[in-house]
């Protein structure tokens, strides 16, 4: 684990060193009921200032339920929560957050503009509302009534309105819900700056690029409980044996000499028709065994890959397979 | 790739002056509303149409002077529309948009989020009273200026409590019913609670509605305090609507 982190200086760098250094966000034992249903199940997670933390996992998993304590929406069935050294809900918190609620929010009949305007009131030192509806590309649509804005527009306007007042912290969840393949670059680049300004940013996704690309630090979260955690690279590689070897081949083939074959701790399976895996640790030895057997069973293999393990292959494989309701 | 100034996103948190939140956030209620044309028509064209109706045709019974009397009913007409049924179908579409969890998310205070909607519809209920006012004066309409504290102290209360009641609407059910159901209450209230017409039945005088017309048509037409029993009701109604409100509204 050590060793991960020192390949990433940036962690370290981009803190602000003080005496008192304060966890941005710091859950612990957080329990969640809605009547029967356990929505957060003992959720622990911790938050270093000026870092973006994904909180990662499938439809119903407890996501918004986790963020929407945090933001002080909802209130915690037990455990604790505190936000930026405060008691989660504080009144005193609201002026250092910034929030981005799922699906936004606006007046139906009110322009972006005006919203944002309305928004920027309540905060002491605002960015510009001007500059910000250009940056997030809605300076064609700042007369539009908010119904009528289009749902990435309507995220991006709720998305300014969560950074407007300048926040130690923002929430987004869901961020990039509803929004073209040019928006979510764009607040991809802004969840960078923010980093980079010493802004701590947590936010939601099942998207396993988005949490790969942004996080320090990637919570995966399943049925209201972390199912792991870590950044992307412990997360993916956090055994050096845990490698895949991948090939497409005639389906149903026979894999007991293959097996026998293999050096020991090495498993070959049929994934899904066609198409076969061996996993465990991959070396030249391992590829020259896999082509000799299919040379032997007459069959080529075609798509040969080794790769480590991509945050879907843990992601799937902690959560499974099966669709959510 | 777009790139930002370094520093362009250093925290700066801090509240704003809360007369400056309370200014924009009802300046931006009363906007809304007046720019809204189906809220128009139901607190200005249609109170307008009957005060013209009520004052020159006798097909309706009314107590002499006619023009005051009517002047009285409508004003209790136009707040009922505006602060209870405008603000109730307001209201639940501005939870469906997510508009109160978006405000209450960012630094305004929760007590402010009430009083801007409140302080708006006030703006918007003097609009209308001045704009019937004026129309009323052209109509013939001779008001005992002894009777303007009253009135304006009648307006304000009448205000809140059915703000409260539009709120205890608004605030608990799906958008499409509410704008069902404030609809049709309106209407009701109009022809059988004691607004346009007075209703022979014991308990109408305990509608809301009535208690806001009797004392109204009291100060507008003699310029004299209204009745005990009259605000008595008012406040009875405001202060239970404005309790259940705080209890079932939602945010979305």
């Amino acid at each position: 684990m050590t060793q991960l982190r020192a390949d990433r200086p940036d962690r370290l760098g981009c803190v602000p060193v003080s005496p008192n250094p304060q966890p941005a966000v710091e859950v612990s034992g957080l329990v969640k009921r809605y009547g029967s249903k356990t929505a957060v199940d003992g959720l622990d997670l911790v938050q270093q200032p000026g870092t973006v933390l994904a909180l990662l996992g499938p439809n119903g998993a407890g996501k918004t339920t986790t963020v929407e304590i945090c933001e002080g929406f909802r209130t915690a069935d037990d455990g604790s929560v505190r936000v930026l050294g405060l008691p989660a809900g504080s009144e005193a918190l609201r002026p250092r957050i910034g929030v981005m609620p799922q699906g936004g929010g606006g007046y139906p009949g009110i322009r972006a503009e005006e919203m944002l305007n309305l928004v920027a009131t309540c905060a002491k030192n605002p960015l510009d509302p001007k500059w910000l509806i250009e940056v997030l590309g809605l300076g064609g649509a700042v007369r539009t009534p908010y119904k009528r804005l289009s749902g990435g527009q309507q995220q991006r306007l709720s998305l300014a309105c969560a950074l407007i007042g300048r926040p130690e912290l923002v929430f987004l969840d869901e961020p990039t819900a509803g929004m073209d393949p040019q928006a979510r670059r764009l607040v991809w680049d802004l969840v960078a700056a923010l980093k980079d300004d010493g802004v701590a940013v947590l936010l939601t996704t099942h998207l396993m690029d988005e949490a790969e690309a942004l996080a320090d630090d990637v919570v995966i979260i399943d049925e209201g409980r972390v199912v792991a955690q870590g950044s992307p690279a412990e997360l993916t590689a956090n055994r050096p044996d845990d490698q895949q070897l991948r090939f497409r081949a005639r389906p149903g083939l026979d894999l007991t000499l293959l097996s026998a074959a293999l050096p020991e701790g090495l498993k070959v399976r049929e994934v899904t028709r066609g198409a076969y895996v061996v996993e465990g640790l991959i070396d030249p030895q391992v590829v020259s065994t896999v082509t000799s057997w299919c040379a032997q069973q007459g069959v080529l293999a075609e798509e040969l890959t080794v790769a480590k393990r991509s945050l879907e292959d843990v992601f799937l494989e902690l959560t499974g397979r099966e669709l959510r309701s | 790739m777009t790139t930002f100034a370094p520093g362009t996103f250093k925290p700066a948190p801090g509240r704003g002056s809360l007369p400056r939140m309370l200014f924009v956030h009802a300046r931006t209620e009363a906007m809304l509303t007046l720019r809204n044309g189906e809220q128009i028509l139901l607190t200005v064209i249609i109170p307008l149409a009957l005060l013209i109706a009520l004052s020159l045709m006798s097909v309706i019974p009314m107590p002499e002077p006619r023009v005051g009397s009517a002047t009285a009913r409508i004003f209790a007409l136009a707040i009922i529309s505006s602060a209870f049924t405008g603000q109730a179908i307001a209201l639940g579409f501005d939870r469906r948009y997510g508009v109160l969890k978006r405000l209450a998310a960012s630094a305004l205070p929760r007590w402010l989020l009430v009083a801007g909607r409140v302080c708006g519809a006030l703006v918007v209920v003097a609009l209308q009273i001045v704009l019937l006012a004026v129309t009323a004066l052209l109509l013939g309409w001779r008001f005992p200026l002894a009777g303007l504290p009253w009135v304006v102290l009648l307006i304000v209360l009448g205000t809140l409590t059915f703000g409260a009641l539009g709120v205890l609407l608004g605030g608990a059910l799906r958008a499409e019913i509410v704008l069902a159901l404030a609809n049709i209450i309106w209407f009701v209230l109009l022809m059988v609670g004691g607004v346009a017409l007075s209703v022979p039945v014991s308990f109408v005088h305990l509608l809301p509605s009535a208690a806001l017309a009797q004392a109204l048509e009291t100060s507008v037409v003699h310029g004299t305090a209204p009745g005990v029993g009259p605000v008595a009701v008012l406040v009875a109604w405001g202060v239970v609507a404005g309790a259940l409100a705080t209890r079932t509204t939602k945010l979305t």
